[in-house]
């Protein structure tokens, strides 16, 4: 079993070899098609012995493409080969290791081009147009569509307050601080004007959403600190994108003006709403569409991608906000193409975003490292450095400075350990190199790229590395790693309705009495128009009762056993003894039943086959799956495979609609039975033993 | 007028500000407040809280008003010295009914968040104990998850019936552990429900910003 190392050591070679090739055929080619007399000359005197080509090659009308997927596949397999080096993943990030590939593999490309041509390089760099048309909006729609809505709304005021005025604090103070140290006659800087300074500021100021999912994601971070930083990463980019077209205008012009400054308020605006307006009609009419698509449910999915595409290019399109238009769609989108498309559509849509999310991560972290060996460097000591601790203290003071502000109007404050992280987890990336390409070719560009990548590498790495090992030491609060039962989603509904209550008999406005005003609205006319069927008036709890349901069907038939997963608690030990006998089951509606019925049909054919094997959940634990249970399951199904004991239940039909109609039409009453092993949803069992039993007879 | 209301004027707040941990601006808003939904009488009925039209459409309206009236809320840890309820309520109770949705300050211990959390559960779990038995039984939770769907179109009463027997399936199970199949599981008491919602963050949750309530007051 070939080690990692001489993994990447063959690929490096391929991709050097292929590199090699493609710039060989290159020259081979020029070297013929000189005169056209002399091919000709050349054919003539192979024309006898010229016999017909069997085996030809032919690499440029490929080219393009299989370099694409050799750098994609290259990123793939470093990625899985961290995950074979335990200890190494466990201390350093990812998104540190992909650079530091990306570094290996530069420097191996240009060493092999520092023997040919030099005038132009060809190694790839981090090309400006590709991060933000292709790299960039997979993980920006993937964050956007999943975004806890919940506490991104309750948190709304303290997010905009760090994006908005936090970044620009940043971005001032580390302009007007970075010209002041430009003013030092030491540093032999004093070319760089302030326009250019802000300009700077501006680019290296905006807290980066890929780079703060790349760490965050390991560490597992409770869902408020999550939710702050990631949403201010997000909603900063309206920011970002009107003070780079601001300053860089204004150092154009050279001076700037009152009115200049009020149009650039203005453009803030525009900006950030027009985006967000992009967003939610490209939102609904997806949503709309989403409507008509029960013939036709293979091409579900890509609606969500394509209109979701459409909405970031068209806002791209006014020099709009496209990240903040993505976000708006996906969100807008999503409760009502979730009401309307099936099981299997909802999952393709979910791993094709994480796909390709993820792979855009790894490209993008690969490509830094490329291009930072690639791209021209100028180092200026003072510059640099000065730019490294200047971001550390703005961002701390900011942070500081604006909770003092935020707290005042919080209910639950932040406390000291929340900054902390706060602060500390405002990291720079990709989109701030990619700003900094754009920028027009000064001699001060290129001293601006290398302070840019060198804030970027402190950042992933120093801040990136530390973070976990911090989050430890202050015993930060962690996500809870269990999924919400129907307890807690009962209480949280009765919650909401309870302090609107409050909020109503105290006679005051606040945050419940609008929410659920909105959600009323949303019930009475736009679920109308966009949910098709009987789904447009189900309630939150039903369909939330009923997606547990649907889950808990997979799970059961997914491990693979027919023994029926004895439980603890049955019906029997909550009912009062009469009336044990009226159990019924709800009635799901038709097409719901299809479906559940197909799957299990099918699931259950393929069970039949392995009965006795192993599940095939013998792979590591995939972070994207959510049923961490599925390990429980089975465990519990290897030990309590010798014992199968029935017990009795009772089954009595009500309508023909229900599955137990099913069921009793067989005539056939269930055996079922509490066990010794702890399992807390007996009643689903239950069901699935009916399925089961008629499915096989 | 308004937020400036001096200890002198009405001499009772300074004892409620120790008793439940409003100040006296807030105290002096909740009194405005009280005087309006009472048409300036010393108590309020049940009757004073229908008129509010924007209750009318709560699901849960009935349980928030009873929960008001019930003298189990009068108390500060829910102690039950008097049970039942009453017919009309004074401002005191008023105000010690609204102290549970207080937000916890900022710098507390972990044992007085304990008891924090412990009073806003306390709270909830008489809303669904209507009967005063200690333990909320399956009819009970029934009737919650009934009346929560209540305004929600069709009432599918055997879906309500399943997603309460789920519910109480998992809270049986969680609490008490294995069960033979002859035991029977009587009711969720006040410790099972602590346990159940532990993870639930509630003192985050369950708070009203009685904060600038002087400038927002409606009809």
């Amino acid at each position: 079993m070939a080690s990692p190392g001489v993994r990447v050591l063959l690929l490096l070679v391929l991709v050097s070899s292929a590199h090699g090739d493609a710039s060989g055929i290159n020259r081979t080619r020029g070297n013929r098609t000189l005169t056209p007399e002399e091919e000709e000359d050349s054919q003539q005197h192979h024309n006898n012995t010229k016999a017909f080509p069997v085996l030809s090659f032919n690499f440029e009308h490929v080219r393009k493409p299989f370099e694409i997927s050799l750098w994609i596949l290259l990123a793939l397999l470093m990625k899985l080969g961290f995950h074979l080096i335990p200890r190494v993943s466990h201390i350093v990030p990812e998104s540190c290791l992909l650079i530091v590939v990306g570094l290996l593999v530069g420097g191996v490309i240009k060493a092999l081009d520092s023997d040919a041509s030099d005038t132009n390089s060809s190694v790839p760099v981090l090309n400006t147009k590709l991060f933000f048309l292709y790299l960039l909006p997979p993980i920006i729609l993937d964050a956007g569509y999943f975004l806890p809505i919940r506490h991104f709304t309750e948190n709304l005021g303290t997010i905009l307050m760090f994006a908005v005025v936090g970044t620009l604090w940043n971005a001032f103070f580390i302009g007007g601080m970075m010209y002041g140290v430009c003013q030092i006659e030491a540093a032999q800087l004093g070319d760089v004007d302030l326009l250019s300074c802000l300009l700077f500021g501006s680019i290296i100021s905006a807290v980066d959403p890929v780079a703060v999912l790349a760490v965050f994601e390991e560490i597992h971070i409770n869902e408020l600190l999550y939710i702050l930083v990631f949403g201010e990463s997000l909603l900063n980019d309206a920011v970002t994108v009107v003070l780079y077209h601001l300053f860089e205008e204004f150092s154009h012009a050279g001076t700037v003006t009152i009115t200049d400054a009020f149009l650039g308020v203005i453009c803030f605006f525009v900006v950030s709403l027009g985006g967000v307006m992009i967003g939610l009609i490209y939102g609904i009419v997806g949503a709309f569409t989403s409507r008509f698509t029960l013939h036709s449910r293979v091409i579900e999915p890509l609606f969500v991608f394509l209109y979701s595409y459409m909405a970031y290019l068209s806002a791209e399109v006014f020099h709009l906000s496209g990240i903040m238009s993505l976000i708006a769609c996906g969100v807008a989108m999503r409760p009502y193409v979730e009401a309307n498309i099936s099981h299997k559509s909802y999952t393709t849509i979910k791993y094709f975003m994480k796909m390709w999310s993820s792979v855009s991560e790894t490209l993008i972290f690969i490509f830094l490292g490329v291009s930072t060996v690639a791209g021209p460097h100028v180092w200026n000591w003072t510059f640099v450095i000065f730019t490294v601790i200047l971001c550390l203290v703005s961002r701390v003071l900011g942070v500081v400075g604006l909770t003092f502000i935020i707290n005042k109007f919080r209910i639950v404050k932040l406390t000291k350990k929340d900054q902390f992280i706060v602060a500390y987890g405002g990291l720079r990336g990709a989109i701030a190199f990619s700003l900094g390409f754009l920028l027009t070719d000064t001699h001060m560009k290129t001293m601006f790229l290398t302070a840019i990548i060198t804030v970027i590498f402190f950042t992933v790495f120093v801040q990136g590395m530390t973070i976990r090992p911090l989050v430890e030491l202050l015993a930060v609060k962690k996500k809870k790693e269990t999924k919400r039962s129907i307890n807690e989603e009962i209480h949280t509904q009765f919650l909401d309705h309870l302090l609107t209550g409050i909020e109503d008999v105290c006679g005051h406005y606040g945050h419940h009495h609008w929410k659920d005003k909105l959600n009323r609205f949303n019930k009475t006319y736009v679920k109308k128009c966009l949910i098709s069927g009987e789904r447009s008036t189900e309630p939150q709890l039903i369909s939330f009762y009923n997606k547990m349901e649907l889950r808990q069907a997979m799970m059961l038939v997914e491990s693979g056993s027919l023994a029926v997963l004895p439980s603890l608690t049955s019906m029997q030990n909550i009912q009062p003894r009469d009336t044990v006998k009226q159990r019924v089951i709800p009635s799901i509606s038709k097409r719901r039943e299809e479906e559940i019925r197909k799957m299990l049909r099918s699931n259950l054919q393929k069970t039949r086959q392995r009965l006795r094997s192993y599940s095939r959940h013998d792979l590591m634990m995939d972070p994207f799956e959510e049923d961490l249970s599925e390990v429980k399951f089975r465990k519990q199904r290897v030990e309590m495979g010798r014992r199968v004991r029935l017990t009795e239940t009772h089954l009595n039909v009500h309508n023909s609609l229900s599955f137990k109609g099913m069921v009793s039409q067989m005539g056939y009453s269930m055996p079922l039975q509490g066990g010794e092993r702890k399992e807390n949803k007996q009643m689903k069992a239950l069901k699935m033993w009916g399925f089961i039993m008629f499915i096989f007879s | 007028m308004g937020a400036l209301m001096s200890a002198a004027d009405h001499p009772e707040h300074s004892d409620l500000t120790d008793r439940t941990g409003f100040s006296l601006e807030q105290i002096g808003v909740l009194r405005k407040r009280f005087k309006q939904l009472s048409h300036n009488e010393e108590t309020l009925r049940r009757e004073h809280f229908n008129e509010i039209p924007d209750l009318a459409c709560n699901p849960i309206r009935a349980q928030i008003i009873e929960a008001f009236f019930d003298t189990r809320n009068f108390h500060q840890n829910g102690e039950r010295t008097v049970q039942g309820t009453v017919q009309e309520i004074s401002f005191k109770d008023f105000l010690v009914v609204m102290s549970h949705f207080r937000p916890p300050s900022l710098h507390m211990t972990e044992e007085q968040r304990e008891h924090v959390r412990r009073e806003k559960l306390r709270f909830l779990f008489n809303m669904h104990d209507t009967d005063n038995d200690g333990t909320i039984t399956l009819e009970e939770y029934r009737h919650v998850v009934e009346e929560l769907l209540s305004r929600s179109g069709a009432l599918e009463k055997e879906t309500a019936k399943c997603i309460a027997d789920a519910a109480m399936l998992e809270v049986a199970s969680i609490s008490m552990g294995h069960m033979e199949p002859d035991e029977f599981y009587e009711g969720i008491t006040f410790e099972h429900f602590f346990k159940l919602l532990k993870g639930f963050d509630i003192e985050a949750k369950m708070n009203i910003r009685f904060l600038n309530m002087a400038t927002t007051l409606c009809k």
